[in-house]
């Protein structure tokens, strides 16, 4: 199959407003006789459910949380970023377009990332205007911070607590719909299939957490907006129900999955303090602005902080990269984590831990500057940890964080399954192989507020779709295969609880599929990954009955793909004979030990297609065109 | 460590509840409260019984996701902390705990610690919004808001939606709840042009969701895992006849 | 059907018109006890100080107001007042009671005080020694130990605190009074919606202060009659 892309034509900044233009529109009477499905209600989903529903669409949002409030992007922390120049340091559109696909290591679609950057003024004029609480300066106008590695301050923020306010506003703004009655929030139920009619998405089955009912629901057109898949590592920072399911059923369906091996690994996350960790916690990366990483000289020094020299103390991002020090991005600061605790630098027992200290920028600033910009971090710190960052280093370790891949999607986001769109996290569009600082926030609002209303009309208005309803028989198809994979979790009965397969699983990825991979490792991985899935459907205990809430019987269903959705991101890694972004082949590092891309050969998108279970996946490949922006090694130095 | 628990058990919404005892003998004191919870529906799992249902979801304290009360406690004994960031370091060896789910008419228990709390977002479905679709919106500049004015605001919109005001209220009140968002809202320029209505809608939807009144004990501002005042509450009376005097609603 | 929302249709009206029937009640205590303090002046023409405070409530607005019409307006308000308070109190403790059916197996305050949390049983006390007041000084239908003389304020007052175990139900009650009065003044104000970060740490100092001032005043009485203080 061929991917097209269909990438508008004309000159870069051109191609949005002259596709905005040739895009055909919905009779606005017309609107409220399509139905849309949205999955997932974070900001993609969220902002996408409102916007379309103030079109005139009728809306139905689906999300598995008690409230669409809860969705996982609510714990963002450091900020968004906006091509506003508010600070008259030189930004511009072109600017950040420009270091986002840098950023992303030259693997991002340049026509998708210019429009990302041409909407990010739009979202926070857009935000504004629905109260968000944005930090302000004293004369009244927002307030910027410099994010992530970026040399120009384009981030807006709202305390710690940014991906929370933007999504309150989206929150609120689809509470409005919802009271208004076109948009139907359906919380508490997880998409378990998608059901295709005649070569289109049409339609949904969920899983009534409450009630265990199965249900069927059609639709014009679906939009999954369902996150990463990071918690395939077990541990990660996302929440503790973030999965793959929605997009991996999906892939199971036909829709093609992006560029799975591109992870993020967060270099600064609390480390692991034992078996029981169930999940891990981010410290914004905002941190790195006024802290200094650093490990002891000496390999085994177990003093305390306090106790060891300035002479003995390494300060190694400094060391290595005196241009960008403690603000080089994410993959290198983790990266580098790794390389110092492998080489036996861990400040923490167990071996994986270094040093963020605030020691400097205390005296330099005076604790209570520092207190107004990260208080409300250090006390989540001192809470999770007992130890006071004011008065001793933090100690960090870099955690899975966020998924750049995901379900392959056109420049109109919608996937290889003609009418199911794919929105925020979920797709795999706008980030290359790696994220910038901040830039999450702005794609799921992109997507849902400036991109998906447009676009959605394009596809309803140029589709022949003909009536369906949920008698049709692929869904009474589809709700019996929901009902027989849930009857098989709950008939196995056998010793081991779905935790317990699921930490295996994160052991296996993060250990042969984290942050850096190798051949070998990704060939074990290859091999373990189905023998415990088999020993899974053979062993694994599920108690209680569908017809009520099932905690666990949630769990396995996502368990269950995970088990199989791994390999797939294992063949993708295996795959690129490259390092690039957050992807580290050890094979493919330059003599300095940095990342090697291979240019010539790997400048394209791998899509993978599903061939069955335990199957290797068919590779497509997208190939990139850059036309603006040059190809450059990143450095950092 | 070692703990004694007494959980409540309640198979459904109609079903009756009880306190069931277990006991746990290794709780390390780095694991978070959920942690230790999870080792138990472990241990539970392994014994042929089901383990014990309750939400939560990021486990960093802010999707508002979980909340239980521990020892009269809602969320647990720590000030301005979530039950998900609540550690066992807090709990000493041999303590004793009741664990038990919000209790509100308004939020039904759905299982074991589980409730419902869907009622507020009722509350904010009639109201907490400002009334602008997606698109034509001015530059986020053209309003200057004073900084003070910018954070009265955001103390107010840090509400995560727990529901914890409501658990610790005596009268099972969603007064602190709605107080916050019509704070956040009213005092921002942009939502002061619907201050008058907005505050009545939301109230007259609280009264309508079987919550309690506010008498002003004081107990959802200490139980508030953000910190969020009760002034806002004395705003939000004020607000509220302001409306009602100046822009009387019809529902 | 849609009506208008009506300021007393919702649990915040209710409050409203707690509060501001509290604002009068607290006046008429503070005024009360004020006037009561007389029984410490000296005599003069042959009558106590409080028999003469007694008789110019009773021509006060004169000649505008016939003789006594002023203390029959003013206990028209006070009964309006005390009613509509209890009337609100009963209404929103009948909702806060089916607001949690299942109570908790155990409970820890925090900010909430005693005073806060028996406002309605400080309230049935209150009402309960209101009426035997009432019955005691005002009409003189109950009067254990002395014999009541209508107008004589120092001698009914004397004479009536001379029996102890009233007496200590004046204590008593003055207590319970200044509870009432703690979390009722701070919660008035908060329902009202008198707050600014400048004097909002006041309120509740505002609050003991008049708890205080009044028990102490009023404890005062009974406790200078049994002492032979007053007599």
């Amino acid at each position: 199959m061929e991917l097209d892309a269909k990438i508008p034509e004309g000159p870069i900044a051109e191609k949005w407003d002259q596709h905005r233009f040739e895009m055909k529109l919905v009779n606005p009477a017309n609107k409220r006789k399509h139905e849309v499905i949205v999955v997932g209600s974070g900001l993609a989903g969220a902002s996408a459910a409102a916007s379309m529903a103030e079109l005139g669409y009728d809306v139905k949002c689906f999300c598995f949380q008690d409230s669409p409030r809860r969705a996982h992007s609510i714990a963002a922390q450091g900020g968004i970023n906006a091509a506003k120049n508010y600070q008259n340091d030189g930004d511009s559109v072109f600017r950040l377009f420009y270091d986002t696909v840098k950023g992303g290591d030259f693997r991002s679609r340049e026509a998708n990332v210019h429009r990302l950057a041409q909407v990010s003024v739009n979202i926070i004029d857009q935000c504004v205007a629905q109260g968000v609480p944005f930090a302000r300066e004293y004369g009244g106008l927002l307030s910027n911070r410099s994010f992530g590695g970026a040399q120009v301050s384009r981030t807006f923020y709202a305390r710690g607590q940014t991906g929370q306010q933007l999504l309150l506003g989206a929150y609120q703004a689809l509470q409005r719909q919802i009271g208004a009655g076109k948009v139907k929030m359906v919380p508490r139920s997880e998409l378990l299939e998608i059901v295709i009619i005649e070569g289109a998405a049409r339609g949904i089955v969920v899983r009534d957490l409450v009630t265990g009912e199965i249900s069927s629901h059609c639709a014009d057109a679906v939009c999954l907006a369902t996150g990463g898949y990071a918690n395939v590592f077990y541990l990660s920072t996302n929440a503790m129900n973030s999965n793959v399911t929605a997009t991996y059923r999906a892939y199971k369906k036909g829709a093609f999955f992006a560029n799975p091996c591109y992870t993020q690994i967060h270099p600064t996350c609390i480390p692991v303090s034992g078996d029981h960790q169930s999940k891990l916690t981010l410290m914004s990366e905002s941190l790195r602005n006024d802290g200094r990483v650093w490990v002891p000289k000496n390999a085994g020094d177990t003093r305390p902080p306090d106790r060891i020299p300035e002479s003995e103390r390494d300060y190694y991002l400094e060391r290595k990269y005196p241009s960008f020090g403690n603000l080089v991005p994410r993959d290198i600061a983790s990266r580098n984590a790794k390389e110092v605790c492998d080489a036996g630098h861990s400040v923490v027992p167990g071996g994986h831990g270094v040093y963020l200290d605030f020691a400097d920028a205390i005296g330099r600033l005076g604790q209570k500057t520092i207190e107004e910009r990260y208080g409300n971090l250090f006390e989540m710190y001192e809470r999770i940890t007992g130890d006071n960052p004011y008065r001793t280093p933090m100690k960090i370790y870099p955690a899975p964080h966020y998924t750049m891949g995901g379900l392959w999607v056109d420049y109109n986001l919608m996937s290889t399954i003609p009418g199911l769109h794919v929105l925020g996290e979920a797709n795999f569009s706008d980030h290359g192989a790696n994220r910038l600082g901040a830039s999450a926030l702005m794609q799921g609002l992109a997507d849902g507020y400036f991109v998906i209303p447009y676009t959605i009309g394009h596809y309803l208005a140029t589709s022949k779709l003909e009536k369906v309803d949920t008698g049709h028989a692929a869904f009474r198809d589809a709700e019996r295969e929901v009902r027989e994979k849930t009857d098989r979790l709950l008939e196995i009965r056998g010793r081991r609880t779905v935790d317990d397969f699921h930490r295996e699983l994160g052991r296996i990825m993060w250990n042969n599929c984290g942050m850096s991979r190798n051949k070998a490792g990704l060939e074990k991985a290859l091999e373990e990954i189905p023998r415990l899935r088999e020993e899974f459907w053979k062993d694994v205990r599920v108690l209680g009955a569908s017809e009520s809430i099932n905690q666990s019987l949630e769990k396995a269903g996502r368990v269950a793909d995970f088990l199989e959705f791994g390999e797939i991101l294992c063949h993708d890694a295996l795959d690129r004979e490259e390092s690039c972004g957050a992807h580290f082949r050890e094979e493919h590092q330059t003599e300095e030990g940095e990342a090697l891309r291979h240019d010539e050969d790997y400048t394209y998108v791998s899509a993978w297609e599903y061939k069955g279970v335990g199957n290797a996946p068919a590779l497509h490949k997208e190939h990139l065109e850059f036309e603006n922006v040059h190809l450059a090694t990143r450095s950092y130095k | 460590m070692k703990l004694k628990l007494h959980i409540w058990r309640q198979t459904s919404q109609d079903a009756p509840g009880a306190f069931a005892d277990y006991e746990l003998d290794d709780v390390s004191p780095d694991m978070s409260f959920l942690e230790m919870l999870d080792v138990l529906n472990e241990r539970l799992i392994l014994d042929e019984q089901e383990p014990v249902v309750f939400d939560n979801d990021c486990r960093e304290g802010i999707c508002g996701a979980c909340g239980m009360v521990i020892n009269g406690h809602p969320h647990g004994p720590q000030k301005l902390t979530t039950t998900c960031q609540l550690h066992m370091r807090k709990f000493r060896d041999g303590d004793e705990l009741w664990i038990e789910p919000w209790r509100a008419k308004a939020f039904p228990v759905l299982r074991d610690l589980m409730v419902d709390r869907s009622a507020l977002d009722r509350i904010i479905e009639v109201g907490g919004y400002v009334s602008v679709n997606t698109g034509g919106v001015p530059d986020a500049n053209a309003i200057p808001i004073g900084k003070g004015v910018a954070d009265l605001s955001m103390d107010a919109a840090a509400c995560i939606g727990c529901g914890a005001c409501v658990a610790a209220c005596p009268n099972a009140s969603a007064s602190l709840f709605t107080a916050a968002k019509i704070t956040h809202l009213g005092v921002l320029p942009q939502g002061e042009i619907e201050r008058n209505t907005r505050v009545q809608e939301m109230v007259a939807q609280m009264d309508e969701e079987a919550f309690g009144h506010c008498t002003n004990h004081g107990e959802c501002d200490a139980a508030c895992p953000k910190g969020i005042s009760v002034d806002f509450i004395a705003r939000m009376n004020r607000d509220f006849v302001r409306g009602v005097t100046r822009e009387p609603i019809t529902r | 059907m849609r009506r208008v929302l009506t300021l007393y249709s919702t649990t915040i009206g209710k409050k409203v018109v707690m509060a501001v029937t509290g604002i009068l009640l607290v006046g008429f205590v503070l005024g009360h006890m004020i006037g009561n303090l007389k029984l410490y002046l000296p005599a003069h023409d042959g009558m106590a100080a409080i028999d003469h405070y007694g008789e110019g409530l009773r021509s006060f607005g004169a000649p505008f107001l016939a003789h006594g019409q002023f203390l029959w307006i003013a206990r028209s308000v006070l009964i309006l007042a005390v009613g509509l308070h209890i009337w609100s109190a009963i209404s929103l403790k009948v909702r806060s009671n089916a607001a949690r059916p299942i109570a908790y197996k155990r409970v820890a305050y925090e900010d909430s005080t005693l005073a806060s949390r028996t406002m309605i049983w400080g309230g049935v006390l209150l009402l309960a020694f209101i009426v035997f007041h009432l019955l005691h000084f005002t009409t003189g239908t109950i009067t254990p130990g002395f014999d009541f003389e209508h107008g004589a304020v120092f001698a009914n007052v004397t004479g009536g605190f001379s029996n102890v175990g009233v007496a200590i139900f004046y204590i008593v009650a003055m207590v319970a009074l200044a509870m009432h009065l703690y979390h009722g003044v701070w919660s008035m104000l908060q329902t009202l919606g008198a707050n600014h970060p400048r004097y909002n740490s006041w309120r509740k100092k505002l609050a003991l202060a008049i708890a205080i001032i009044v028990a102490v005043a009023n404890i005062s009485f009974p406790v200078a009659v049994l002492t032979g203080l007053v007599g």
